[in-house]
């Protein structure tokens, strides 16, 4: 199944670099218009009107939403299509825009790729229909991840700040406290895995989303963009106080050889032989619906830090936007406004999404919930804390989705080899700045 | 001494060795996927993968694969179908046609033609791909299945193959008897010629065939709606579900569907053997 579904990935690379090329001969304006700021009543108005708009996403949940806004609004049609699963979805779309046509009126977007459907021009900026105001209800840290220059191009959905999820189980019989700092984490690693050689503190064989949220939660800033001007440093301190820091994990080979998202990973979260994971509070859905063996184990603490002082990041999360090529992008908006900002926010946190809401991120009936299969722990209340102390001022590169797919060819060496990541990290840059200076971007490097 | 025939052939345990090996690498996936299909997905994580464990689930599998998200595997299925029928099919027929024209007649640019079609077997249908999905999107033909069909109709190397058949399975003198006879070009190519074609155009055909059933690149890129997706597409679709927030791991379904999407092309295989294996040897023998 690992290669069928390497070879479906190198594929979807092909297609999504070919789809860039093509863009670049044809994208002549680049920087994004000035923000035209326009009221609701035309989203209203286009509501009463109704008529039929095109969704793709691939959220549990967007059938149920799609369902429920029928019922609620019964003169607007909305076609539920599932494009693909992220990367794949982008790259259909990607297609679509640069061929002009057979695009989506409003697409789920992950906030990492956002910036590249944004700088191209491809999203309709909800300033206009007024959406601007909505910034109050939205955590700080998702509104700043759909913002770009001073556009709004979609609506936070879910939202991943970061926090360790961990086996008490395996932590208990191994007599490991739950580590508040990173130190006290490698030290955690080192001595589960010298008591018992099965288990490891958790698994990383390279994820460059993983890898980026690290950076961020380290306080580097690693991309630097300013229209078509884009500086990158992943040698910055922030990049390099985690990088010493998971080098002794990988060189000490402290992580389990388990890809993430395959079945031995789902597996291995199961039967105890990762021990813990540091990733998004979205995760708490996918272990009650896929680690069923891993029931009544598992809690949550915040995220370890460098000083022991209170900082997280965001991993993952993903907003809906318009799509320009929409033949009705005031019904488009007026269904993302629906989604994420009014009768679609509950199904959501039904079928286990983390919010980006404030009003729900404050809810007792959120926070205060007690759930099972975390032994009862309210863990909602360690999460929505986390989404308070997000570390401010991240940027993406405005070609993410492509850098993340050459990340293993050039710093996943390091992982491979358990050689030092900052030589893995200098080969993506260099990859990073040809790329992007190959496709008209001015990219430097420092 | 002891003498060999050919039915009595001497045996070498050297590449009897050999054949054994082959035969388990063929077969360990096979039998990888069968068990593993007869699993349900917490049993695929707890128990080892080459061995049977826990229930046997493998029907209640079936039901369910059949079943998700509204039956869209029997859609994807009937799609697969259609693309092989239509596709393969239609590629076969314009195969023979133009092999046997290639092969029985002259004609002003017949050496351009063979230049194209060599050249064109030598083109991975991959790298083609991108250019196709631009130049299908200019004529709005993209999710829709015209975009799978219409490059599934071309088989450069099913054309060539017809050719050198038709080259030497059809002797001239018949073709000679059967105009002083009378009978028009056309009926020539439908009464004689496709009889005496069959071992060369099921081999193409089950080429086509395989070649259309497996597709995924194309499909991939041309077809934004999974009501249009092939198997292959749709199982991998499945497959990536297991990715990030909101994932929904279904792997034994992938597994069953897997399963359920070879069968097909078994059958296919067991009940033209017969006619492949001739169609291979076809051509060794100077008549």
């Amino acid at each position: 199944m690992s290669r069928f579904r390497t070879r479906a990935k190198a594929a979807a690379a092909i297609a999504l670099a070919a789809a860039l090329a093509v863009g670049c001969s044809s994208g002549g304006t680049s920087s994004a218009p000035a923000a035209a700021t326009g009221n609701q009543d035309s989203v209203d108005a286009a509501l009463k009107a109704g008529g039929e708009i095109t969704y793709w996403s691939w959220t549990p949940s967007a059938k149920d939403q799609v369902a429920a806004f029928q019922k609620e609004y019964p003169n607007v049609k909305v076609n539920y299509v599932n494009a693909g699963t992220n990367k794949e979805e982008y790259t259909k779309l990607q297609n679509a825009i640069k061929a002009g046509s057979g695009a989506p009126d409003v697409a789920q977007i992950e906030y990492y790729a956002l910036p590249q459907f944004a700088l191209t021009d491809s999203l309709a900026d909800l300033n206009q229909f007024g959406f601007g105001s909505f910034e109050k209800d939205y955590s700080a840290s998702t509104w700043a991840q759909v913002k770009n220059g001073n556009g709004i191009y979609g609506l936070p959905q879910d939202s991943g700040p970061m926090a360790l999820f961990y086996n008490k189980e395996v932590f208990d019989k191994n007599g490991i406290a739950v580590p508040k700092t990173w130190d006290e984490y490698i030290a955690a690693a080192k001595k589960l895995h010298a008591a018992d050689p099965t288990k490891y503190i958790t698994s990383d064989t390279g994820d460059p989303g993983f890898v980026l949220s690290m950076i961020w939660q380290a306080g580097g800033h690693p991309f630097t963009v300013d229209g078509r001007n884009v500086k990158v440093n992943l040698a910055d301190a922030g990049t390099k106080k985690w990088t010493a820091m998971w080098d002794q994990l990988i060189q000490g080979k402290q992580l389990a050889p388990v890809k993430e998202w395959s079945d031995d990973w789902f597996r291995a979260l199961g039967d105890g032989t990762i021990s813990s994971l540091v990733t998004g509070a979205w995760m708490p859905g996918n272990f009650i619906s896929s680690v069923t063996g891993g029931s009544g184990k598992w809690a949550v603490a915040p995220m370890p830090t460098y000083d022991g002082k209170p900082v997280t990041a965001e991993n993952g999360g993903s907003a809906q936007s318009v799509v320009k090529q929409s033949k009705n992008p005031a019904l488009a908006a007026a269904f993302v406004r629906w989604l994420n900002h009014a009768g679609g926010v509950q199904p959501f946190i039904k079928s286990g999404g983390f919010p980006s809401t404030t009003a729900d991120l404050t809810s007792p009936a959120f926070v205060d919930q007690a759930v099972p299969y975390f032994g009862g722990q309210k863990i909602n209340q360690v999460l929505t804390q986390a989404s308070k102390d997000v570390a401010k001022g991240w940027t993406y590169l405005p070609y993410q989705t492509y850098a993340n797919s050459i990340f293993s060819d050039t710093a996943g060496k390091a992982y491979l080899n358990a050689t030092p990541l900052d030589a893995g990290l200098a080969a993506w840059q260099q990859a990073i700045v040809d790329y992007g200076n190959q496709q008209g971007f001015t990219v430097s490097a420092g | 001494m002891a003498t060999f025939s050919i039915t009595k052939p001497r045996k070498s345990r050297v590449l009897t060795g050999f054949m054994a090996l082959y035969l388990v690498y063929t077969l360990v996936p096979l039998a990888w996927l069968v068990i593993n299909a007869s699993k349900t997905q917490p049993a695929l994580f707890s128990t080892s993968g080459l061995s049977f464990g826990g229930t046997f689930a493998l029907f209640d599998n079936i039901g369910q694969t059949f079943t998700y998200n509204d039956g869209i595997f029997f859609r994807w299925l009937g799609n697969t179908l259609l693309y092989v029928v239509v596709g393969a099919g239609g590629a076969t027929i314009l195969a023979t046609a133009a092999g046997y024209g290639m092969a029985k007649y002259r004609f002003p640019g017949r050496r351009g033609v063979f230049a194209v079609v060599l050249g064109a077997v030598a083109v991975p249908p991959t790298a083609l791909a991108v250019p196709t999905f631009l130049m299908f999107s200019k004529l709005g033909l993209t999710n829709t299945p015209w975009a799978v069909l219409i490059p599934s109709l071309i088989s450069p190397f099913g054309l060539y193959l017809i050719w050198v058949y038709a080259a030497d399975a059809i002797p001239d003198e018949l073709l000679e008897a059967a105009r002083i006879d009378g009978a028009g070009e056309i009926r020539i190519f439908l009464t004689v010629t496709l009889r005496l074609l069959v071992p060369g155009i099921i081999t193409v055909s089950l080429f086509t065939m395989v070649q259309t059933w497996n597709n995924y690149f194309l499909p991939l890129i041309m077809l934004s709606e999974p009501k249009w997706y092939p198997l292959t597409v749709g199982l991998n679709q499945w497959s990536a579900q297991a990715n990030g927030a909101g994932a929904q791991p279904i792997f034994n379904l992938v597994l069953t569907g897997s399963l359920l999407t070879i069968i097909p092309l078994v059958v296919a295989f067991l009940l033209m053997q017969r006619f492949w294996q001739s169609g291979l040897s076809a051509g060794s023998v100077k008549q």
